[in-house]
């Protein structure tokens, strides 16, 4: 048995290992409660829904979700919408379609397996649009960066005055916890900005936290199904484990060697 | 090999048996006499096996699914996490699969470097290892490549430009590595066909590795030969199986805890940027496995050079059995060297440090000592300790120090703190 406390050592050496050569930038986030944290986290569905909310009303104008469809937003997990909201919401997009049988592109209302309809025609659109910065795609956007959704959550709300010294550009603004401070997109959110449907106080942090959590949603879809498979393996495998040395101990008393 | 002639019982079985000798074999390898004092640390055999195997059937899978092509791959993976029922599952196993692979490699090398396996009559399972092991690395590292991620694309920029350093024929091997003038779509397709050859060929040796060691038979922790079979061993079914499989269950439940709970911690934020050639990141960085040697490669200033101590420090190892000069194969009676040994691991994990930190002032001048410690370890510490250093008396068997009335057996019980049979 020693010897497993000491490959646990081992094992603890190598996450302390890991964790340090990741936080090589240091900054403090903005903390909060995420529902989806720790070993049986689930979504908030209000919080997803109001955060798609968010998203559709502020962020979509420039940011793409290419690949979340309609249809996502009805399944389980996600925002679960009803099916007739989630085809009204597709419905309110126009889809280029085609070639018909006359050769020609037409445009139709989008349905629930249409991906998600993009602000932009392409990348190069997407930076003439915005000053030569391409607003990143964000359906994995807190998968790709360093400090996810704590700095999605914080970078919206890290809006300041540039310190004195610092001059900014025309059309480039300060974030205290953008990496390098300077950050192309300017302040979104402001308290009211949205009106939330089920009536929650749309705050700077509410509609920060909302939005993040939609985040987290568009980039680990499966989040919920694998907190509660992760449970059901880690029981299962512990318990075959206590059969396995019960197993172990009694065959390998037939000799005088222990194990 | 087998001590004894095996015959089947049935008529059946020794007809074919006469023709194709695989009861034999399934016999010898159920009676395979193992040394009875193995400890945990000699589980990771096994925990290998399966995690190569579980690398192989999750990839298959995966392959499947997957589109190697710049403009698709990205996006392919993206289908596989949200459409592909599952997907995420299988891709999260063969993701950290790849870390939890390099874990037991390592903890596997250095058990060996710990209790001498690699010294005579042994040097050829070692040797195969060592094969074993770069393949590993050249797999990890295509298969690293295939999501087409940031990391992805710059990852094998750096790494194919290695090749630059060689004189004279170098850039033409870089454009003949690339299929073309830059890391692109032909360099995806062909790292996605080299990596699905790699696993089989480890496969193979793998097998080659397992033949090799059932000539000698196992070593163990006290380092000593000991004959077969005799008290000193048990058959490996069921005595080894049920114990490995117990440490196999061990491991799976650490295994589970990555792929379930923190998926995406050993990997980097970047990877899911898609590959872009005009923005390049602000640190490369290898997986965690391969710091140890991108640390070597930085530490030295000249670029061809770098290369060549990195290789050398891998190489190095296959040269071992004859640079350790020591008749005592275990740590356990080796007082001087079990120091030298921790060192050494402690100086392989403040590589991998420094590995991830980026090459300037502090970081670098501690990479270059660590640097400088590896060589001295394996050129000069271990040849020279085989000749000056005072080893503690070995037993002569395995079960004279347990049964007692030994001399040996105080010291063994005191000296031996790293098993606990």
């Amino acid at each position: 048995m020693k010897n497993f406390f000491r490959i646990s050592f081992l094992i603890a050496l190598f996450f302390g290992f890991q964790f340090n050569s990741n936080a090589a930038e240091k900054v403090e986030y903005l903390k909060t409660d995420w529902s989806f944290k720790g070993p049986f986290g689930k979504f908030d569905r209000a919080a997803l829904q109001r955060g798609y909310q968010v998203y559709q009303e502020v962020c979509s104008s420039c940011h793409s979700m290419k690949y979340l469809s309609y249809r996502n937003l009805v399944e389980e997990g996600g925002p679960e919408f009803s099916v007739e909201q989630a085809k009204a919401i597709a419905a309110s997009f126009e889809v280029k379609d085609g070639p018909n049988v006359d050769g020609e592109m037409f445009m139709r209302p989008g349905r629930l397996s249409d991906k998600f309809v993009m602000p932009y025609e392409n990348e190069k659109a997407a930076q003439a649009a915005n000053g030569g910065a391409y607003p990143p795609d964000m359906t994995v956007l807190v998968k790709a960066r360093g400090g996810g959704v704590d700095y999605i959550y914080s970078l919206l709300q890290g809006y300041e005055d540039p310190p004195a010294g610092v001059t900014l550009d025309d059309g480039v603004y300060y974030n205290k916890y953008m990496y390098g401070n300077k950050i192309k997109m300017s302040n979104q959110l402001s308290d009211g900005l949205v009106e939330y449907s089920d009536g929650t106080n749309a705050s700077v942090e509410q509609m920060a936290k909302d939005v993040t959590t939609f985040l987290m949603w568009t980039a680990e879809p499966h989040l919920e199904t694998r907190h509660k498979m992760g449970f059901k393996a880690i029981v299962y495998l512990i318990i075959l484990t206590v059969l396995v040395y019960f197993s172990m101990k009694r065959i390998w008393s037939r000799i005088e060697t222990k194990v | 090999m087998s001590e004894h002639e095996y015959t089947p019982k049935s008529k059946v079985g020794k007809w074919f048996n006469d023709r194709l000798p695989l009861l034999t074999l399934a016999n010898h390898l159920t009676d395979y006499p193992t040394p009875k004092n193995l400890n945990y640390w000699w589980t990771f055999g096994g925990i290998l096996t399966f995690c190569l195997i579980t690398q192989i059937v999750t990839g298959l899978v995966l392959a499947m699914h997957y589109i190697a092509h710049a403009d698709m791959a990205f996006q392919s993976v993206e289908h596989i996490m949200r459409d592909v029922n599952y997907g995420w599952l299988i891709r999260y196993i063969h993701a950290n699969g790849a870390s939890m692979f390099f874990l037991a490699v390592y903890i596997h090398i250095f058990r060996s470097l710990f209790y001498g396996s690699y010294k005579s009559p042994r040097e050829v399972i070692w040797i195969i290892g060592i094969i074993i092991y770069l393949l590993m690395m050249a797999a990890a590292f295509l298969g690293y490549v295939l999501p087409w991620g940031q990391m992805s694309f710059w990852g094998a920029t750096v790494i194919t430009n290695l090749f630059s350093a060689i004189p004279l024929v170098g850039e033409g091997i870089v454009t003949w590595l690339w299929g073309g003038y830059s890391v692109d779509n032909p360099t995806l397709t062909r790292f996605f066909t080299l990596h699905y050859l790699i696993p089989f060929l480890i496969l193979g040796l793998v097998v080659l590795h397992i033949w090799a060691l059932h000539v000698p038979g196992n070593n163990n922790p006290i380092g000593i030969d000991i004959k077969k079979p005799s008290k000193d061993t048990v058959p490996f079914h069921p005595y080894i199986v049920i114990k490995d499989g117990f440490a196999l269950l061990m491991f799976m439940i650490v295994f589970a805890f990555f792929v379930f709970y923190t998926p995406n911690i050993l990997g980097h934020a970047d990877n899911y940027i898609e590959a872009n050639p005009l923005v390049t990141p602000a640190h490369i960085v290898p997986e965690w496995y391969l710091l140890p040697f991108y640390a070597i490669l930085r530490s030295v200033p000249d670029k061809l050079l770098g290369v060549i101590a990195m290789l050398s420090a891998i190489l190095i190892l296959a040269a071992l059995p004859w640079l350790d000069t020591s008749k005592i194969r275990s740590a356990v009676f080796r007082p001087l060297y079990k120091q030298f040994y921790w060192i050494l691991v402690a100086d392989v994990l403040i590589l991998g440090y420094v590995g991830a930190m980026p090459a300037e002032g502090l970081y670098l001048l501690i990479a270059r000592i660590a640097t400088a410690y590896y060589f001295l370890h394996f050129l000069v510490i271990l040849p020279v300790l085989g000749f000056k250093e005072r080893t503690t008396p070995v037993p002569l068997s395995i079960t004279e120090p347990i049964l007692g009335g030994s001399p040996n057996l105080a010291a063994v019980k005191k000296k031996d703190s790293f098993k606990d049979q």
